[in-house]
């Protein structure tokens, strides 16, 4: 089992504890709604799929140590098989359980077409090709609306199909025993679902044979090979797995959106979802967890904090409201790494390895 | 043919900016071993006070234009050293001893702070660079070059040279050099590690302040997210060439810039039409790409292991 399951009141009372959990959970949209209304239930969900995106990068990054900086690609392909199959681009209408995954499979076999030439490369060399596919895939992305129009080019994708399941959109407000559910909300409670789903998941793979050849391969590739570790599939493996989890949340993101352009994919967006890991505490899935809810939270936080400060502070808007949360967003990234060079949540056995360095 | 000779004009134009941008990362590189993902805003700083000083004095009037270009240089040069200094002490001192992975993300830190600083201080909008020089063009053999791209050949290839002096036939270079062989052995026989490693970063500052000049007067324009393309492209050049290796970024910026110019003029015909020139971005990526699967650490890059 994970130290996830291992913390102090946990143990004693586990039932107590899950009840509390599941409990704030599920009352959480309201709560948001009653104090940041609707917007912040909408960051909210995009919280929970930056939480899959960072689980997926974990894999990659975290687990296998393989530097990725193009991961957002996968996340392209599995908006767009959403975008395709689900609108009136092609006229296609599939449901959900098709989609996904499509889309999945889709994501994963793009994993495995970076993966195949890249395993020979370390380190750095590795870093600049992944993001050099990210970019080559939002380019294509960009331009294919000609000679035939696959992908409506930079205007993107409009009109998604929302979530159905049956009669039942997920996009509309609906009332269920009497409680008003808004579009956001439904989405929260199908998108929390997966999430722990694929925590589970992630978790049950950390200590599993691969997630422990993972890691072997992680600390010296070498010696891994040595020990018996098909280290060609492994890798492979990490970088299909990992490019999955990023197409379920690309397919869950268009659905919620109801657009897709290829805006939303850029090389920046990699590097957001690799700050979190980083900054959560990278191979630590409860780090990771909290690097993206904290990187989701807090440029939203900055958006409606900032301006009211600056009325206080100068008694008008001095400075663009966009760029000074930015520029605070960019120091809070260096002032964290700095004092916390770990990330802030990092597994036990990390840190006793910095300790065991420092001394 | 002219095609040819044309692209191949304006490849190299290009490919002198990258070399020179791309000696910033690999200096870095070759000395502590990580990725100064800031380097491309730094770039994008001196572009930007090169522009302030030059508009500044055109306006003024009446100073000849050799010494407002060699004023703008100068205050964008020294600019980016203090900034180069200033980057390595705050987001990367520090963080010697730390994982590899955090300085990458101090690094990207910086980066979004210095360009939302840059859109504060100059604004969002493009900004032109003042019309002050007289292009000249000349034909030779139906491909036509300005006087502009002669000056940016011209004054990389000087810039590259006396870079190659200092670091092949001074005692700093000597010192740089065996640091980034080992940095303990070079410690005991009296290198000042943390005064190498500072001027790494300045020099390699220095240059992309030059580069910063050159893309600027041969665009005509400067933009506060202009560091981001460009740091990406030389980057990848100073990969392409076997990243820590001087030669091998200015051989790998050239090529790319030619490569990139080539495939622009030519991907059309080869394709039949099926892809533009809008594809001109992903040359670079492709070829990188090629080449790393079969020379794993670029083309003049030594065989290393997996560092530690």
């Amino acid at each position: 089992m994970s130290n996830m399951f291992k913390m102090p009141g946990m143990q004693k009372y586990p039932v107590v504890g899950l009840i509390l959990v599941a409990v704030t959970l599920a009352a959480l949209p309201f709560l948001v709604a009653m104090t940041g209304g609707q917007a912040w239930v909408r960051i909210l969900n995009f919280a929970i799929l930056y939480i899959f995106l960072a689980l997926g990068l974990n894999i990659v990054v975290g687990m296998a140590g393989l530097l990725d900086l193009g991961y957002i690609a996968f996340y392209a392909v599995g908006a767009y098989v959403w975008a395709l199959l689900a609108s009136p681009h092609f006229g296609l209408h599939l449901p959900f359980w098709v989609i996904l995954p499509i889309g999945a499979a889709l994501a994963c076999c793009f994993g495995v077409l970076l993966g195949s030439p890249t395993l020979k490369l370390r380190g750095d060399y590795l870093a600049i090709v992944t993001l050099g596919f990210g970019e080559i895939i939002r380019i294509f992305l960009n331009n294919l609306n000609a000679p035939f129009n696959l992908t409506n080019g930079a205007q993107g994708i409009t009109r998604i199909d929302p979530l159905t399941i049956g009669d039942f959109s997920f996009s509309a407000q609906s009332s269920l025993f009497g409680i008003d559910f808004s579009g956001p909300m439904k989405y929260y409670y199908v998108l929390l679902l997966l999430a722990i789903f694929v925590i589970i998941v992630n978790v049950r793979l950390h200590d599993s044979r691969i997630g422990r050849a993972w890691q072997a391969i992680r600390e010296d590739e070498v010696a891994a090979k040595a020990a018996g570790i098909n280290t060609r599939n492994v890798k492979l493996l990490a970088f299909a797995m990992g490019a999955s989890f990023g197409g379920i949340a690309g397919g869950m993101f268009s659905a919620m959106q109801g657009f897709v352009s290829p805006e939303s994919f850029s090389l920046l967006e990699s590097i957001m979802v690799l700050a979190m890991v980083v900054l959560g505490g990278m191979g630590h899935i409860p780090g990771v967890i909290l690097g993206a809810v904290l990187l989701t939270a807090l440029p939203e936080a900055l958006r409606y904090g900032v301006e009211p400060l600056q009325h206080m502070a100068f008694g008008r808007q001095l400075i663009d409201p966009e760029a000074l949360r930015m520029l605070v967003f960019g120091l809070a990234l260096v002032l964290v790494m700095r004092f916390r060079p770990a990330g802030l949540w990092p597994s036990p056995e990390r840190r006793r390895e910095l300790a065991e360095k420092e001394a | 043919m002219d095609i040819f000779l044309q692209q191949l004009i304006n490849g190299l134009t290009l490919g002198a900016v990258y070399a020179l941008v791309a000696l910033g990362y690999t200096m870095v590189y070759g000395i502590i071993g990580l990725i100064n993902f800031a380097h491309g805003e730094v770039v994008m700083i001196g572009t930007m006070v090169a522009f302030t000083i030059i508009t500044a004095l055109a306006s003024a009037g009446g100073v000849p234009t050799p010494i407002i270009f060699g004023a703008g240089l100068l205050a964008a040069v020294m600019c980016c050293m203090g900034l180069g200094w200033g980057l390595e002490r705050v987001a990367y001192r520090p963080l010697r001893h730390a994982p590899r992975l955090a300085p990458l993300i101090t690094a990207i830190g910086m980066s979004i702070l210095l360009q939302n600083l840059a859109m504060i201080v100059w604004g969002r909008n493009y900004i032109n660079f003042p019309q002050m020089i007289d292009k000249v063009s000349y034909e030779v053999g139906g491909a036509i070059f300005t006087n502009v791209q002669v000056a940016i050949v011209l004054t990389a290839g000087v810039t590259m040279i006396g870079l190659l002096y200092l670091i092949f036939k001074t005692k700093l270079g000597a010192a740089m050099r065996a640091t980034s062989q080992n940095p303990h052995v070079a410690a005991l026989m009296g290198v000042n590690i943390n005064r190498v490693i500072s001027l790494a970063f300045i020099i390699g500052s220095a240059l992309g302040a030059i580069a910063g000049l050159m893309v600027g007067s041969y665009y005509e324009i400067a933009h506060y997210q202009m560091g981001f393309m460009l740091g990406l492209k030389a980057f990848t050049a100073a990969v392409l060439g076997g990243i820590g290796n001087m030669a091998g970024a200015m051989v790998g910026g050239l090529l790319l810039g030619v490569i990139e110019a080539l495939g622009a003029g030519y991907i059309g015909d080869l394709t039949g039409g099926f892809l533009g020139s809008h594809y001109q971005d992903i040359f670079a990526f492709m070829v990188l790409i090629i080449v790393l699967m079969f020379r794993p650490s670029g083309l003049f890059g030594e065989r290393t292991g997996e560092r530690a």
